[in-house]
């Protein structure tokens, strides 16, 4: 008897010196955060979203240039916080009078954090490589490119097959981004660039963690230690906020969470602007969406400021195509389709269609599912009955809508900058818009001078409000909450690039 | 419930019980459990690979994403090896795991097998110090309540186990944060600390989660334990015992709860591989970095490699906890040594 107790006790030792074994290893070696000390030196990102790896030039995904681009990786040029096209690594630059040689001029000084001195030949390298090694249809952005010569080390001449208005923005774009020759062969776990930060440590779908580099060729940053920290939901990021585990959460996709900080000065909100666009994206190929007085109608009847209101809580602007404030050629076509269910029943009964079965596929995404349920009552309204059908994001919708366009009507954020064309320039894509009538204007526009360019684009964007191509519910904020004490957030999401190069404490 | 408890514990006995005075039956038992073991877990490898190939999505897609042209998206597949034959997949992969190397993801380009150690490592300290408060919280409180089921304190606890037991963990989880984190600020709201990194840290953020895990779980084990003991409280064992003149408690501490301890055994076996699965949620409440949250990213990316391998580590765990249990069984219970 008492021999089987001591079994039963020593069964129960093993265990749990099994389990005190464990601990002693180093189990989920994540980083810890959030130390209160006097003036901090570190400080830690909450986002949501994180990236699968980060190589950009061969994986999708706005997250890994969002953490990258800026704080590793710089290109020639960058954008400020108004959308304007600022110097970098190039500190001049001119260009021919043909308007398709750009010389560039060289910041001097320059090291790549494993210590290579950046030189012409590496924006030769990295701009040949583009079209080369990169997988991505991001790349056709230097399909433009005919050659790129190295004058001098600190002097680069890039000669275009046309002029291009679009190239020079591109180049602030991730297909702008300066390598290293050296430093190319594992990109999905070791990025090499120039920027003021250098890659410490990477856990996939934990942490990014960035160590200032001392020896940063322009001015460095405030802080010693930047982590971004990912998590699945935006309640756990506003929860770690308030317990102090993080500092910030950039781009935080909740509003509803935020009035607990807008009124507790320990931390500060900003509600910028961003490139994304929240779409409602119509199959232009097929019924009953091929039919513009439908997808007129649908544009009718939608109640956009009612739309931001309910599911966003009006964080957030109206546009009425892809083209957003700071983009130069934006302009304010609000008006094309004011709510008006009248309206938009006339041009249903005008096509036949009147009480239209449509499916809404709808991403699961949580933006995605706050519109959907508005925006099928709004169309109801006016006898267009929507089945909303959820396809899970990214896989099943990439696959069904994106590839197949197998799809009437869907919802997704758009968070590539200035891509009006490439949603509406080409009927392959998966809104499917005849692009007959704007593709000879945007050619002329990307090859006409600056303000040929504004011009010309604006047509675009009117052109393609006019044939309802598709719409957009609103301009997704770029909604930041900070510790009051953390400053250089940036308010603003206008690229991908999340910049933290500006931050400090106070 | 003594039905089911009855049952779980008849199911264990289908396999000859190890004898140590019959080396040839025990070999043959081991022998047994061992290609029962095999064969499950050959059948669980065609499994997952075939599953994760029926359900819809492209690895190739989601890497691309909307940067997808037909061309690249071929050129992706090549690069990744999806485009090969699934016979050839499967052996390639099958051939990794007999060594131990699970391979490497095209998703993150990392090693999934050092990622995956690291990984069940946090789940198996979250969900064994879950079990053992669970067990220290049951086992006590069952007997109590199966002792004094008539009285109010026993079934008191039998009403506050049946509200544990409806109280999903996330639910459980949420409401420990907003409380404890959030509101009183007296422990971190989510995060994990690698105990060799920082052990106080570490310990500071384990609570919240175990707490939540361990009230549901120690809810459902108290139910099991009470109607164990119930069920033993009325054998003619005991009956025997008390007229030897042994006390109600002491018949019972005696010979009553190692019998009970049976079916409680399997039911922890069973709950502790659940749990490690089912963690998940309370994984990503907590944004703890275990198997069940890297199993569900994996899954959203359509990384077949890592999902795979995190899938056979579990079916790995929960063979192994059966032939634990299994063992445990012949150490508490004389008579499946003595039988012939």
């Amino acid at each position: 008897m008492m021999r089987r107790k001591n079994a039963i006790l020593t069964t129960a030792a093993i265990a749990t010196a099994a389990v005190l074994g464990l601990a002693g290893c180093s189990a989920g070696a994540g980083n810890s955060a959030g130390s209160d000390g006097e003036t901090p030196t570190t400080a830690t990102i909450a986002l949501t979203g994180t990236p699968t790896n980060l190589d950009f030039t061969t994986t999708a995904g706005s997250a890994i240039p969002q953490a990258l681009m800026s704080n590793v990786y710089e290109g020639l040029v960058e954008l400020d916080q108004s959308g304007e096209i600022q110097p970098l690594l190039a500190s001049e630059w001119t260009v021919s009078d043909d308007r398709k040689t750009y010389t560039f001029t060289l910041q001097e000084g320059v090291t790549f954090s494993n210590g290579d001195e950046f030189t012409a030949d590496d924006v030769k390298f990295s701009f040949d490589r583009v079209k080369t090694d990169w997988v991505s249809s991001l790349k056709a952005k230097m399909d433009v490119v005919d050659s790129v010569e190295v004058v001098s080390p600190t002097e680069v001449a890039v000669t275009l097959s046309k002029p291009s208005n679009a190239w020079l923005f591109s180049l602030a774009t991730p297909v702008g981004a300066i390598f290293s020759e050296d430093a190319v062969d594992d990109l999905a776990n070791t990025p090499v660039g120039t920027g003021p930060y250098a890659v410490e440590a990477w856990t996939p779908n934990e942490s990014l963690v960035f160590d200032t580099r001392d020896d940063y060729w322009g001015e460095a940053p405030g802080v010693e230690q930047v982590t971004l920290k990912y998590f699945a939901d935006a309640t756990a990021t506003t929860n770690a906020l308030q317990t102090g585990d993080v500092d910030a959460i950039a781009n935080l996709q909740a509003p509803e969470l935020l009035s607990s900080f807008e009124s507790d000065d320990q931390f500060v909100v900003t509600t910028g602007t961003s490139s994304g666009e929240v779409s409602l994206s119509m199959n232009n190929q097929a019924a009953p969406f091929d039919d513009v007085r439908v997808r007129q109608a649908v544009l009718y009847a939608l109640d956009k400021q009612a739309i931001l209101d309910t599911a966003w809580n009006g964080y957030g602007s109206l546009v009425a195509t892809y083209a957003a404030p700071t983009d130069p050629y934006y302009e304010d076509l609000n008006d094309a389709y004011p709510y008006d269910p009248e309206k938009a029943m006339d041009l249903l009964a005008e096509a036949g269609q009147e009480n239209l079965d449509i499916t809404f596929t709808v991403p699961t995404r949580p933006y995605a599912q706050a519109v959907s349920e508005i925006v099928v009552s709004q169309l109801k309204d006016v006898g267009i009955n929507a089945t909303i059908e959820s396809a899970e994001f990214p896989a099943v919708w990439l696959d069904q809508v994106f590839t197949q366009h197998d799809y009437q009507m869907t919802t997704v954020l758009a968070v590539e900058a200035r891509d009006i064309l490439t949603v509406f320039n080409d009927p392959n894509y998966y809104i499917g818009y005849d692009n007959s009538k704007i593709a000879p204007i945007a050619e002329e526009a990307d090859a006409a001078d600056e303000d040929g360019y504004v011009d010309g684009m604006k047509q675009v964007a009117e052109q393609i409000v006019d044939d309802a191509a598709s719409g957009v519910l609103f301009l997704f904020p770029n909604i930041t909450v900070a510790k009051a004490d953390l400053q250089g957030m940036p308010e603003n999401a206008i690229i991908e690039a999340l910049d933290l190069t500006n931050l400090s404490w106070n | 419930m003594p039905e089911t408890t009855t049952a779980l514990s008849r199911a264990h006995h289908t396999i000859p019980p190890l004898n140590p005075r019959n080396p040839n039956r025990m070999a043959i038992r081991i022998l047994i459990n061992l290609a029962r073991f095999a064969v499950t877990y050959v059948v669980a490898t065609v499994v997952v690979f075939l599953f994760m190939r029926l359900i819809p999505g492209d690895p190739a897609q989601i890497a691309l994403g909307v940067n997808a042209t037909p061309e690249l998206l071929e050129q992706t597949r090549e690069q990744f090896g999806t485009n090969r034959p699934l016979i050839v997949q499967y052996f390639e992969w099958f051939g990794g795991l007999l060594t131990g190397d699970f391979g490497t993801s095209y998703v993150t380009r990392t090693d999934i097998s050092p990622m995956v150690l690291d990984r069940v490592q946090v789940s198996l300290i979250l969900v064994l110090t879950a079990m053992v408060v669970a067990l220290l919280v049951a086992i006590p409180l069952g007997t109590w309540a199966a002792v004094k089921h008539r009285n109010f304190s026993g079934v008191a606890i039998g009403l506050g186990s049946q509200i544990g037991v409806a109280v999903p963990g996330f639910l459980a989880g949420i409401l420990l944060v907003i409380v404890f984190a959030v509101g009183l600020g007296w422990l971190p709201a989510n995060g994990w600390t690698a105990p060799a990194v920082d052990f106080g840290d570490f310990i500071r953020r384990l609570i919240l989660p175990v707490v939540a895990l361990a009230s549901v779980q120690g809810a459902i084990l108290t139910r099991y334990v009470r109607s164990a003991v119930l069920e033993v409280m009325s054998e003619d064992y005991l009956r025997t015992a008390r007229a030897k003149g042994l006390s109600k408690n002491g018949a019972l501490l005696k010979h009553g709860l190692r019998n009970a301890a049976i079916p409680v055994i399997t039911v922890t076996g069973v709950q502790i591989a659940a749990l490690i699965i089912g963690a998940v949620v309370i994984e990503r409440v907590f944004v703890i970095p275990g198997l069940g949250s890297m199993l569900l990213d994996a899954v959203g990316n359509r990384d077949m490699l890592t999902v795979q391998s995190v899938v056979m580590v579990l079916v790995a765990i929960t063979l192994i906890l059966n032939l634990v249990v299994d063992v445990l069984y012949t150490l508490i219970d004389p008579r499946l040594r003595r039988s012939a």
